[in-house]
């Protein structure tokens, strides 16, 4: 009896445990597909030599072309074929060129002969290998037999069909270390990471701080409070492209309203380029302080843009604390700021680290702000951008992907750090 | 000490508030006018304390009639303070300046009405101090919060409905002249529409946040479902690693998915965006959606079970018509990162007639395509975005909380 039950028992575990594979099986394939996969295969290109045109695929140009007139029996005419390797890099091998020569057409000479074959009416050219940027012809020399017919013996009716291999540095096994050499050695390097890091304190600590004041402000009821709390959202919610060009209009130094107005107003003498201007130099006591401006503008965006989100959650988090404790400090004589101090604080320290980490490594990986707002110049290079300037304006993929790596090995320690503390906090 | 008294607050904030107001409404009045304000602080740090000052002394008697009387008081002083003709405009801007300072002194005097409520002049406690300056900062954090946030949308929409001509002439004019037929206004919008494709990128847009939704959901309710209830081997080492994959950014995956598209050639295509899209966002939705499922009691489950019907049968019958608010809300944010995205789109899409919002709006990013241009395509972009936000906000709001740490 036990044994039954033991049994059915088992095959409904084995049941759900198929069946939640199989529920899970698809996310999985695209996740491995398009995840995963490509995150291997930046590794195995963060290894090569590989540029931007290596991605397009060498191909072999042969245009055919008709010498000489050819409705004259007597007359010898040209069948020309001219083929043209497109590619800077790389050599083609086992080259083969096929053509159907019509059969109005009798062939008189083949060349070259020694690597051209005409079986029936079919010509073969074995090219063997065609080195890179290199041309050739091939010519036959023809002329028009008792068959021919106008409409149907044009020689260029039929297209010829070439084959080749090429070498591939993308699936072959040769590999470097010349990328990470490169990343690493440029004096670059430094400065990337100095401003990574600048970058992603500053705009996390920032975000979170201006989200606690946020909460704070908004947590005492009064009319239209549900309308600004979603006012405080559209930094968040709109799109990057919309609010990031629009900051780069409200500080343009030409047209900018903010330059225009400190300008009348006697703030400043000339325009600041708030975007492309790397330092300000700030005088206080005849003491020059160099301002990292543009990194600051970008920072001070970072913060604009995302702390409606720590906003949103230190005030969902706060809502569920219970008013009670309040009103006993109150009658034990504690002092607003007390109340801040002693009960609100350390409530909200589990939640605010758990954002500060999170935000952390988002706020590292982002890319779309900065490369809007200044494009990587003036000091604003991180590594995210690095990634796109190595790779695409650059054009070196190999670089490229290399920085990509580095920004996830970053990203790995980051996230284990958050595992192992957000286990202590659930939210 | 005098600082502990409530008069000194008074004068303190009235002055701050004075600062604040005339600050806020010169650059209002710039703004509308189109014309340079100076600024000019010395009065109002006058004028500002004594109107501190003769609230906190009349508190006793405040009536509607009162503040009426003290609003009129302070506009009186400003005008007195500069000799009857502030920031010296000419003689048909008069209006606006007077509209102007009626506004500035009423505002005054609200926010001296708001921080200065119920304090004592006399000597004042710890406690008094500590509120008085709380309620003090959370009018300035407010209104600052408020202006900052929207300032740049404010910049957008007005740039967008200006002509070339008055944008160089002066930057600083940003008032719209409601007098001007629709077309004038509205230039740069139809100018999108018509000679730059932007209802092919709207339909674009649409197509691939709607398509991503669609296989989002359609993977994700059944894969949630799974990790939920069922019981499954190395349940927790998957939901971690789900929560891992969420965290990759597309920049690191950028350079491999660029080189494979290019090579089967799904590189400028819609298709290949469809293909990208669903796999970032799966898995934020996968981890939102079990937490909902997790929610719901599985005693529903078991009963269901009992009656003899499959899991798929409980998944379609049960799971989604309970959680169909957390559904709407997962679909609703998806819909938000499919709409908003950016690198993907500006790496694949080559092609103008295939370019999504994102994309289309950089293509407007050039010296030759005036600004108004790009700031109404900015537009475009945000209203269907904004609409959904304004209208479902409780759902977004829980979907934002619930998963929203990406971004």
């Amino acid at each position: 009896m036990t044994n039954i039950i033991k049994k059915s028992k088992n095959t409904l575990l084995e049941k759900e445990k198929k069946l939640g594979l199989i529920l899970l099986l698809p996310t999985i394939l695209i996740v491995l597909s398009v995840v995963i996969f490509p995150l291997l295969a930046n590794f195995w290109i963060s290894f090569k030599p590989v540029s931007l045109g290596d991605l397009r695929p060498p191909k072999l140009i042969v245009k055919e072309r008709i010498k000489g007139k050819l409705s004259d029996k007597n007359q010898i005419a040209e069948i020309q074929y001219r083929y043209r390797n497109t590619s800077i890099k790389y050599d083609l091998e086992y080259v083969i060129i096929k053509d159907i020569i019509p059969n109005g057409f009798t062939v008189k000479s083949l060349q070259p002969a020694q690597f051209c074959r005409l079986k029936l009416k079919e010509l073969t050219c074995n090219l063997n290998n065609v080195s890179s940027r290199s041309s050739g012809k091939i010519i036959l020399k023809v002329h028009k037999n008792d068959q021919w017919q106008e409409e149907l013996d044009n020689p260029k009716k039929t297209k010829p069909l070439v084959t080749f291999s090429s070498k591939n540095v993308l699936t072959s096994f040769e590999f470097n270390t010349e990328n990470f050499k490169k990343v690493f050695s440029a004096s670059e390097f430094f400065e990337v990471l100095k401003v990574s890091f600048y970058y992603t304190i500053f705009g996390t600590a920032g975000a979170l701080l201006v989200g606690l004041l946020a909460a704070q402000i908004l947590q005492k009821s009064f009319r239209g409070r549900s309308i600004v709390r979603g006012l405080l959202l559209f930094p968040y919610v709109s799109p990057v492209i919309a609010v990031a060009f629009a900051w780069v209009i409200l500080f343009d130094p030409f047209s900018g309203i903010v330059n225009s107005m400190l300008v009348q107003m006697d703030v400043i003498d000339k325009p600041i380029n708030f975007f492309g201007q790397k330092y300000a130099d700030i005088i206080i006591f005849d003491y020059v302080f160099k301002f990292p401006l543009a990194l600051s503008m970008v920072i001070a965006f970072e913060i604009w843009r995302y702390f409606p989100l720590s906003f949103l959650f230190i005030l969902a988090r706060m809502q569920s604390f219970p008013e009670e404790v309040y009103d006993a400090a109150k009658i034990d004589g504690a002092s607003p700021f007390q109340q801040f101090y002693y009960i609100s604080l350390p409530f909200l320290i589990g939640i605010m680290s758990i954002l500060f980490l999170l935000r952390f490594i988002w706020t590292f990986n982002k890319f779309d702000d900065i490369f809007l707002l200044t494009g990587g110049n003036a000091g604003t290079r991180t590594f995210t951008v690095n990634v796109y300037e190595q790779a695409f304006a650059i054009s070196n993929l190999g670089a490229g992907a290399a920085v990509a790596v580095v920004i996830f090995i970053f990203l790995l320690t980051f996230s284990l750090l958050f595992m192992r503390y957000s286990k202590k906090e659930t939210f | 000490m005098f600082w502990k008294y409530g008069l000194f607050f008074s004068i303190l904030s009235g002055g701050i508030w004075g600062v604040f107001w005339q600050i806020f409404f010169t650059v209002a009045g710039i703004l509308t006018l189109g014309s340079p304000l100076s600024l000019e602080l010395s009065q109002i740090m006058i004028i500002g304390p004594l109107a501190g000052i003769l609230y906190i002394k009349s508190q006793k008697f405040l009536s509607i009639k009162f503040h009426f009387t003290a609003i009129v008081i302070i506009t009186f002083l400003i005008f007195i303070s500069h000799l009857g003709n502030p920031y010296q405009v000419e003689d048909e801007n008069r209006l606006i300046i007077f509209m102007l300072i009626l506004l500035t002194s009423f505002f005054i005097w609200v926010s001296l009405n708001h921080s200065l409520c119920n304090l004592s002049p006399g000597k004042l406690s710890k406690h008094d101090i500590e509120s008085f300056f709380i309620k003090f900062m959370w009018g300035i954090g407010l209104i600052i919060l408020i202006l900052i946030t929207l300032i740049p949308f404010y910049i957008m929409i007005m740039t967008s409905l200006k002509n070339q001509q008055s944008l160089i002439l002066n930057p600083l004019d940003l008032s719209v002249n409601l007098n001007t037929d629709f077309k004038t206004l509205f230039n740069s919008y139809i100018e999108l529409f018509t000679n730059f494709n932007f209802h092919l990128f709207l339909i674009n847009s649409f197509i691939v946040s709607c398509t991503t939704v669609i296989i989002t959901l359609f993977f994700s309710i059944p894969g949630a479902y799974a990790l939920a209830r069922l019981r499954i081997p190395n349940k927790k080492i998957f939901s971690g690693t789900v929560i891992l994959i969420y965290l990759i950014p597309s920049i690191v995956l950028i350079i491999p998915l660029y080189a494979v598209f290019s090579y089967i050639g799904l590189r400028n295509s819609l298709f290949g965006l469809i293909l990208v899209y669903p796999a970032t966002t799966i898995p934020v939705a996968l981890y939102m959606l079990r937490g909902y499922f997790s929610a719901l009691s599985s005693e529903i489950d078991d009963a269901a079970l009992m009656d003899g019907l499959s899991r798929i049968q409980i998944i379609l019958k049960i799971a989604i018509p309970l959680s169909k608010p957390a559904i709407v809300s997962v679909g609703l944010y998806v819909f938000m990162i499919a709409w908003n995205e950016f690198l993907i789109a500006f790496m694949f899409l080559d092609d103008p007639n295939i370019f999504t919002l994102s994309r289309g709006i950089m293509s407007l990013n050039s010296s030759e395509i005036p600004q108004q241009h790009l700031m109404a395509g900015a537009v475009i972009a945000t209203i269907p975005v904004m609409i959904i936000f304004l209208y479902l906000e409780k759902f977004l709001i829980s979907g934002l909380s619930a998963g929203g740490v990406k971004g």
